[in-house]
């Protein structure tokens, strides 16, 4: 289990390496200088020169490289062009907006997909099968923003259940908090639960088909038993990979959704950040968000070798 | 009263008759076995014993298992007797585990399923059986998974979850066809020790006629879901009543006659101190490589007209070799030359023109997007100037002629030919180049006792008409006597002996082949019947 | 025929036949404004109402159906005429460095959404339909890669390759003619999916407002500028979303049909 650990952890590394040069060479693409845009038309060269070397601007393009990479390591993502404050005190408290928003998804379309993906296979083919997958192919064609847009014409407008945008923040409490993302976070949970519970379901039919549930059934086990103990575990291998690709859609879903309810995460700040050309901000947002996926995908890589003896003594 | 009672049992799954009026018993202490062809409803009979048939198949007829009605039996009665008083083991012990629990924890499974006891206890009885079965807790830990064991060993572990409850009755589905020789001659000494040891009635499915002969009891021999002849194992092989019984014997112990070739020395295949390794996954981070050597040292010639075979095991390196001969894959150290000239990845099509194949799988074998005439000319990519237009079509239907199909079968799609047939079809692609030497690797190995029959009387008439040299490559020790005749035997990589056929089966030198045809079940002597049997064509 | 698949035929060929009508003939102008005439619900003159400026809704649909289109369609292609060369070399030199290099990079692009690629673009460009269509493609690179060499690799295994080879056939050769063909059903049913994907995707880059600008009438748009007025006008934003749930619907729908007629034993399998 520790080689297979630690190979993967060699690999998260690397990705994360590749990563960030590829942003950072992106970035460097983009035309025209940060510092002169900033200053506007009519700006000295002195005066743009010494704003150069303030955001360091004014050395080899390795060398700021290896500045942006080392400040993040150590928690420096350096300072937003246009608000000249640390970038990682913006990022800070937008993160604790988005990163909340996107696990309370996670979490909800986990709890919504898992049942409804057991209860359709333990029913193929009958009613409750059929209603379930017609929800959810109904479910996988809405855009998130747009259900959300319904939600707050329903709870928010007429029912006056929720707020219809804004966030109250953590201060009164984790209830008013998550209260007041719960419209948001069903809305970004529900089309993916729906995947989700697809996935579930397909993979569940494969597994009761193998030959070791017919064992089990002949063992002695009936069928809903043979499904718990041995198709559900032996199920859960490709719904891992989906749920780690889902983090992903859900960080991109969580950008779109904050516009919706007017959030102020990390969404918002990018496209701000996007409109003012402050590009260190997206480049450290960007990379934020890659890292995260990044991560979730290596979590999943060790959920894998939790769940599958192969791999822990394989590779 | 017997153990086991089965009356007019009939199945049909949408509309078609799977299994018709199938009547059987099983007493407690006997072995009884049945035996047919794929298709004929053997495994289904099984499924229905267990009350495990599909949800939408339709049962008439009565089994009793003891007392019991097991077809008016609800679900909760049966799950009751599934693994308590009827033990099942299935043919596949690769897929038949659990991959992601221990070996332990799964025969313990079935005690605590069945009875009040606690975990350590169950533990305790799995244990217990494990070691009867052979897998004794300080070599093989009730913490290992299945992918940790061999085949045959996974196999054990599936015997002891089917019997550690000590049930009257095992029904044994194929459990051997899966494996080796060797591992299959071990696993039914298993068997038939645990039968006695126990006094279970045993229900054995298997389509080796062999393999039956030296177990059971008593046979019963179905056809498309019919049973044809049942009886006594002795009093039925002496006097088999029925002519598909007669015909299924004599297919499985088929013997061909080979022409009679003049000795021609020219060198077809030399293969010289051929080695082919393969690097293994590092056992730790740093570790260094360590490579397994799939092929090491092997050394042969095969001259014109030779008819040489190579047996081994799974595993043994025959099938590196093959490829290796085919120039499909590189080797490490030694040389293979094919009518003079060296063979490899990169080697001249003239040369590869010289040498064609015919694989095992019937089904897997051709691109199931094209039809029979380009499948069959792919070859021709081979030759610099193929034949074209009318030269075309007249190879075509010479080549389907030779191996006995018609020329319009040239435009029919794959898929609307019997495995049979789909293995001349192979034959016919192999031929159509005319090329010096043909390998034939496992090319009968999946085919039905009676098909395997009339491919080998094939091979054996296009050894007469082609003048064909060819390296038979097989598992199955009676088929490569029959058509070779010159052997090879090889393990771990090794060529360990060969040897004119008649001689080294007669009279093997080496302890491996010693063991291997001691393993081979082998069927009673060939005793005369009424009328000779009619060579049904594969057609129908 | 089955069911799905008819019935997604129907809602697939009901868009592009609005789009292609589109072309040659809406109601009104989609861009013509008419202030008097603003935010009426649906009704005989303009079947589906008008927006805030008083333009046929109607006529933005087609029109807008097109836009939708063209992004899904140029990405999907993107992303076939990558991904799939790509996957059928990696399956070729199965366990090489190209191999290994082309699924390492296929892992990275995995690990940045459309929507980071397109923040990243616009950032850098400036925002538009062409940088939506880039977005989605890269992104679609590494999904028709995998499934490519996925189905490849197992396809390589069979003995009709390995008779192939014997036939001296170059890999090139038999990616070509044996195993491209036998993938083609699945990279069918996919590249419908990624299509509905593509269209899903298109109009949430448009909302966000990283997609197409104005004045090229897009889905998304239409119901970022329809949010201020749901809680008056919700016709503004029912209808867009609806155009957009019924044509994934259709497209998914297509592609489920697809898999069961033209293979039921292709199903993408687990390694």
């Amino acid at each position: 289990m520790l080689r297979y650990s630690l190979k993967r952890l060699l690999s998260l590394i690397v990705s994360l390496a590749v990563a960030s040069l590829v942003i950072f060479l992106v970035i460097e693409v983009a035309p025209g200088d940060p510092a002169s845009f900033m200053l506007g038309i009519n700006a000295q060269p002195d005066t743009i020169a010494a704003l150069r070397a303030e955001l360091g601007l004014d050395v080899p393009k390795t060398e700021r490289y290896l500045n942006w990479v080392s400040g993040m390591v150590t928690g420096d993502f350096g300072i937003s062009y246009t608000y000249r404050t640390p970038v990682s005190t913006m990022i800070g408290d937008r993160m604790w907006v988005s990163l909340p928003l996107a696990l309370y998804a996670l979490a909800l379309s986990t709890l919504i997909a898992f049942p409804a993906g057991v209860y359709a296979a333990s029913r193929r083919g009958k009613a409750g099968d059929i209603a379930v997958m017609g929800a959810t192919q109904l479910g996988v064609a809405v855009p998130n923003f747009w259900f959300a847009m319904m939600m707050v014409l329903i709870f928010a407008i007429n029912l006056r259940w929720f707020g219809a945008g804004g966030f109250a923040g953590w201060d009164d409490g984790l209830l008013v908090g998550l209260h007041s993302l719960t419209l948001p976070a069903i809305s970004l949970a529900l089309p993916q639960a729906a995947i989700l519970a697809r996935v579930m379901r397909s993979s569940l039919l494969d597994i009761m088909g193998e030959d070791f549930m017919r064992t089990a059934r002949a063992k002695g086990l009936s069928r809903r038993q043979a499904l718990w103990r041995h198709g559900l575990r032996n199920a859960m291998i490709p719904v891992l990979t989906i749920i780690g690709l889902q983090f992903s859609f859900l960080i991109a879903g969580s950008i779109i959704i904050e516009k919706v309810f007017f959030l102020p995460g990390l969404g918002q700040l990018v496209f701000q950040s996007i409109s003012s050309r402050d590009l260190i901000v997206v480049e450290s947002v960007v990379m934020l968000l890659v890292f995260a996926v990044i991560v979730v995908n290596f979590c999943v890589d060790l959920a894998y070798g939790a769940v599958d003896p192969r791999l822990r003594s394989r590779t | 009263m017997s153990l086991l009672e089965i009356k007019n049992l009939s199945v049909s799954i949408h509309g078609t008759d799977i299994l018709k009026d199938v009547s059987l018993t099983v007493s407690p202490g006997e072995i009884v076995a049945i035996t047919g062809e794929s298709g004929s409803g053997k495994s289904m009979t099984a499924l229905a014993i267990m009350h495990l048939l599909p949800d939408d198949a339709q049962v008439s007829g009565a089994i009793h298992l003891e007392a019991v009605d097991v077809l008016s039996a609800s679900e909760a009665e049966m799950c009751a007797i599934r693994g308590n008083a009827a033990g099942m083991v299935f043919q596949e012990p690769m897929t038949a585990l659990n991959p992601l629990k221990p070996i332990g924890a799964q025969v313990a499974e079935t005690v605590l399923i069945h009875t009040a006891t606690t975990p350590a206890k169950a533990e305790e009885q799995a244990r217990d059986m494990l070691a009867r079965v052979g897998l004794p807790e300080d070599r093989f830990p009730m913490s290992r998974y299945p992918h940790e064991l061999s085949g045959g060993q996974r196999q054990r572990v599936v015997i002891a979850m089917a019997i550690v409850q000590r049930p009257r009755l095992l029904i044994a589905d194929e459990p051997t066809t899966a494996l080796d020789v060797t591992t299959q001659a071990q696993i039914l000494d298993l068997l038939k020790e645990l039968v006695a040891e126990f006094g279970m009635g045993m229900l054995m499915i298997t389509h080796d006629l062999a393999v039956v002969s030296n177990m059971a009891d008593r046979i019963v021999v179905m056809r498309h879901g019919k049973v044809v002849e049942q009886g006594k194992t002795q009093a039925l092989f002496s006097n088999m009543r029925h002519p598909y019984t007669r015909a299924l014997f004599e297919a499985s112990g088929h013997k061909v006659s080979l022409p009679r070739l003049p000795a021609d020395q020219q060198p077809l295949l030399e293969v010289k101190n051929a080695v082919r390794d393969y690097a293994l996954p590092r056992t730790r981070l740093f570790a260094p490589r360590e490579y397994a050597h799939a092929v090491r040292d092997v050394s042969f010639t095969l001259r014109a007209g030779d008819r040489v075979g190579l047996v081994g095991e799974s595993g043994c390196g025959k099938s590196t070799l093959t490829r290796a001969i085919l120039g499909l894959e590189p080797l490490q150290s030694g040389e293979i030359r094919a009518f003079g000239k060296p063979v490899g990845p990169d080697m001249d099509p003239s040369l590869r023109a010289g040498m064609q194949v015919v694989f095992q799988d019937p089904f897997g074998s051709f691109n199931p997007r094209h039809k029979v005439d380009r499948i069959i000319t792919e070859p021709f990519h081979l030759i610099p100037d193929p034949p074209k237009g009318s030269e075309r079509s007249k190879a075509i239907a010479e080549a389907l002629g030779a191996v006995g199909l018609h020329p319009s079968d040239a435009q029919k799609y794959i898929h609307e030919f019997s495995g049979g047939q789909r293995q001349r079809i192979a034959i016919a692609r192999a031929l159509i180049i005319r090329p010096k030497l043909i390998v034939f690797d496992e090319a009968v190995s999946a085919l039905d006792v009676s098909i395997r029959a009339q491919i080998l009387d094939l091979i054996a008439d296009l050894s007469r008409s082609h003048s064909l040299s060819y390296l038979f490559i097989s598992h199955d020790l009676s088929v490569v006597r029959t058509v070779t005749d010159t052997v090879m035997v090889m393990q771990a990589g090794e060529i360990v002996e060969q040897g004119i056929t008649e001689s080294v089966f007669t009279n093997p030198q080496h302890p491996y082949t010693q063991s291997l045809i001691a393993a081979a079940p082998v069927l009673p002597p060939v005793l005369p019947g009424p009328g000779h049997l009619t060579r049904r064509p594969d057609h129908v | 025929m089955n069911r799905n698949l008819i019935l997604g035929l129907i809602l697939s060929s009901l868009v592009i036949l609005a789009a292609l009508v589109s072309f040659v003939w809406t109601p009104y102008a989609h861009t013509a404004m008419n202030i008097p005439q603003k935010l009426q619900t649906p009704n005989a003159l303009h079947w589906f109402g008008t927006d805030h400026f008083g333009r046929d809704i109607f006529s933005m649909i087609m029109v807008g159906a097109r836009t939708s289109i063209a992004v899904a369609l140029v990405a999907v292609s993107i992303g076939i005429a990558l991904g799939v060369p790509l996957g059928l070399l990696a399956a070729a030199r199965k366990g090489s460095w190209t191999d290994e290099i082309v699924m390492r990079s296929n892992d990275l692009v995995f690990a940045f959404p459309s929507l980071v690629i397109a923040i990243l673009i616009t950032a850098v460009f400036g925002a538009g339909a062409v940088n939506a269509i880039i977005a989605i493609g890269i992104f679609n690179i590494p999904v028709f890669a995998r499934i490519t060499r996925g189905a490849a690799l197992s396809l390589w295994e069979r003995e009709f390759i390995l008779a192939a080879r014997v036939a001296g056939k170059s890999a090139t050769h038999i990616s070509v003619e044996h195993i491209l063909p036998n993938v083609m059903n699945l990279l069918i049913v996919q590249g419908t999916i990624q299509f509905s994907l593509g269209i899903l995707a298109e109009a949430g880059l448009s909302y966000v407002g990283l997609g197409a600008q104005p004045p090229t009438p897009s889905w998304g748009r239409m119901l970022a500028d329809a949010q201020t007025m749901v809680s008056f006008a919700p016709h503004l934003a029912l209808i867009p979303g609806m155009a957009i749930i019924l044509t994934v619907l259709g497209l998914n729908l297509m592609g489920d049909g697809l898999r069961d007629l033209l293979d039921p034993r292709l199903r993408v399998r687990r390694s």
